[in-house]
């Protein structure tokens, strides 16, 4: 019988420390709460970049990444064009899959009607379109249609995304006119933004055939848009330019839109960083909150430790005790934290159209974060419960 | 003195105990005592005799700094803490004057928690506890909070505590310290009962009037045991 050892055992340690946090609950809840906050902050943090970036991909996913745009180098004139023949020649590369263009008619503006003063400009480009410029761009229609080879030849307007919005049209219906180079073309149809081509937002586009009789355009284009073969991407890259204008081909710039769209989400990476370093001091301030409960409560309870004492528990169980109570009060505050944030995470992505996007790892990191900085709270004052003699804690009432 | 036959529960000889001060307080000043199993024991005192000092050093709360304390057979100066702590856990049940239960946990949980230490399952922790708090009459009141009970029934559910692990000893701290003359009296008749039941009891007191109800009293004085007396005529 005195050979017995005092034993407690590990479901009991965690009972007992729960207990200790049932006693308290309101401090429990306050000093989980900077925890809380703090692993809050970092899994939105996370879940937010996370969304965004996932966003971004089914984004690419679905627009594809072998779009190539050819275009006049920007540091020569701003009418620079490229040679009328760069469409037939793109064509004739084996790996080019289809090709399209747009073609700024040079002078041309368009307005909501006839009265507006012609000297004050707007932002909006006059282009001719091929017909498969649509396809190839992966641009949909909002309201309306898009032009085919009839529409093409008659005096009729496709308004991109922030076109239609400067002017305040959003009817298709065939009775809203614009004033576009002095003469009245109807609006067949409003596109939706472009994220491959974000230079049609701000375009007005018609016709290839009715730009050259009635606008004189010279049919030159100025941007070319060509499909690439998956896998010959950087080949055709590299082609591009000479086939487009072989007298010139340092006057050509080749671009990957997708790449902007990619590096746009890689931006905010450094906002990132900071916003995570800030839920990390919040977490330190939490666990020092935690540090500082644990002591209080280590101080009050000198009688309980006592008490313990005399019942049979040896030093090792009363700083399991201690360190289990600060383990669960931050893993209370890493819970409800996790939470929080996964909701902070859905509710914005959510308002943004984003798909929700949580990776494991944050969880996983949290609830690690959580258990560390509840142990290192806890060590101090579980240690010195358990230093406690048993009869000063006794006599301490 | 009395002669038993049977091996001491607590065996004390010539045990001293000094706290550091100028000059240093003799709390224990060469006390031999001698407990059998089945003994009810009163340790009488005024206050600042060394009644606590003692209660700590019989309930291995506390070293002796010289003699010899062998409890329930085993020579405490030879253990260790973490021993200490198995010993109180198996043989030793302690009673507070101040019960020290915890308020917002029923009385059967606050009954198995004196087994909490011992590696028993929570559920045969209350089965026991459920059995004990039969035994000192509170078979109704399982479900009770601490703070649901008065102070005679509090005392009594921290003595069946004490009890539920079957130790070799009760050691009781003033039981009586805290409660109207109604309520001590019948923690007192419990008490005896457990006593006419085979339980050795000892208890601790300032009050004659307690002491003077119990077969055997040991009177201390200035750390001394002035007196051993056994009562005629009490079991
Ligand atoms: N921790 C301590 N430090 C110093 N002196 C103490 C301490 N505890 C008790 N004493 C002294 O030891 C003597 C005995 O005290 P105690 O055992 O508490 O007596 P009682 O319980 O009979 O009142 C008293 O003179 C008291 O002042
Ligand atoms: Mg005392």
């Amino acid at each position: 019988m005195t050979a017995a050892r005092s034993r407690l055992r590990p479901r009991d340690t965690v009972r007992v420390a729960f207990s200790g946090l049932r006693a308290r609950p309101l401090r429990a809840v306050l000093s989980a709460l900077g925890i809380a906050v703090g692993i809050a902050a970092m899994v939105a943090v996370v879940g937010i970049s996370a969304s965004s970036r996932e966003q971004v991909n089914q984004q690419l996913d679905a627009l594809g990444t072998n779009l190539l745009t050819v275009a006049p180098s920007q540091s020569f004139v701003s009418e620079a064009e490229l040679p009328r023949e760069a469409i037939d020649m793109v064509g004739r590369l084996d790996a080019v899959e289809s090709v399209s263009a747009a073609g700024i008619v040079p002078g041309t503006a368009v307005y909501r009607n006839d009265e507006i003063d012609p000297n004050q400009t707007n932002a909006i480009a006059v282009s001719a379109a091929r017909t498969d410029l649509l396809d190839t761009v992966s641009a949909t229609v909002a309201s309306g249609r898009w032009l085919d080879d009839v529409l093409s030849a008659f005096p009729v307007v496709v308004l991109g995304a922030d076109t239609a919005e400067l002017l305040g049209i959003s009817r298709t219906d065939g009775d809203v006119q614009v004033w576009l180079g002095g003469e009245w073309f109807t609006v067949a149809g409003v596109l939706d933004p472009v994220p491959l081509a974000p230079e049609l937002d701000t375009s007005a586009l018609i016709g290839w055939p009715v730009a050259e009789s009635l606008l004189g355009f010279d049919g030159a284009p100025t941007t070319v848009y060509q499909r690439v073969a998956e896998g010959s991407v950087d080949e055709v890259r590299a082609l591009l330019p000479a086939t487009v204008d072989p007298a010139a081909p340092e006057e050509v710039a080749v671009s990957r839109p997708s790449d902007a769209l990619a590096a746009q989400a890689a931006t905010d990476e450094t906002l990132t960083t900071l916003l995570l370093a800030l839920g990390g001091v919040a977490l330190l301030v939490g666990g020092i909150g935690v540090a500082n409960t644990m002591v209080i409560a280590v101080l009050e309870r000198r009688s309980e430790v006592g008490l313990r004492r005399a019942l049979g528990a040896t030093r090792a169980h009363i700083r399991r005790q201690f360190l289990g109570e600060s383990v669960l009060l931050a893993a209370l505050g890493g819970g409800g934290g996790a939470l929080l944030g996964g909701a902070a995470t859905a509710a914005f992505a959510s308002s943004r159209e984003w798909p929700f996007a949580l990776p494991v790892w944050v969880l996983a990191g949290a609830a690690g974060a959580t258990i560390v900085v509840g142990a290192l709270a806890g060590a101090y004052p579980a240690a010195r419960a358990a230093r406690m003699p048993p009869t000063a804690a006794l006599s301490s009432v | 003195m009395t002669v038993t036959t049977a091996e001491p529960v607590i065996r004390l000889r010539d045990v001293h105990r000094r706290y550091p001060g100028r000059p240093p307080v003799r709390a224990l000043d060469g006390v031999s005592l001698s407990v059998a199993p089945g003994e009810l024991v009163a340790i009488v005192g005024p206050s600042g005799s060394g009644k606590s000092t003692l209660l700590n050093i019989l309930g291995t709360l506390d070293r002796a700094d010289a003699g010899e304390v062998c409890i329930d057979g085993r020579d405490v100066g030879t253990l260790s803490d973490k021993q200490l702590s198995a010993l109180r856990a198996h043989s030793i049940g302690f009673v507070f004057q101040q019960f020290f239960l915890s308020p917002g946990v029923s009385a059967l949980d606050n009954v198995a928690d004196g087994l909490l230490y011992t590696g028993v399952s929570l559920r045969e922790r209350r089965r026991r506890a459920a059995r004990t708090l039969d035994r000192v009459g509170l078979a109704d009141r399982l479900r009770h909070r601490g703070n649901e009970l008065s102070g005679g029934q509090r005392q009594r559910v921290a003595v069946a505590r004490a009890l539920v692990g079957r130790p070799s000893f009760l050691l009781a701290d003033e039981p009586t310290g805290a409660l109207d003359s109604a309520s001590g009296a019948a923690v007192l008749k419990l008490l005896h009962e457990l006593h006419d039941g085979g339980t050795t009891v000892v208890v601790i007191t300032h009050d004659h009037g307690v002491a003077a109800e119990l077969p055997r009293q040991v009177h201390i004085l200035d750390g001394r045991i002035e007196s051993d007396e056994y009562l005629a005529g009490a079991s």
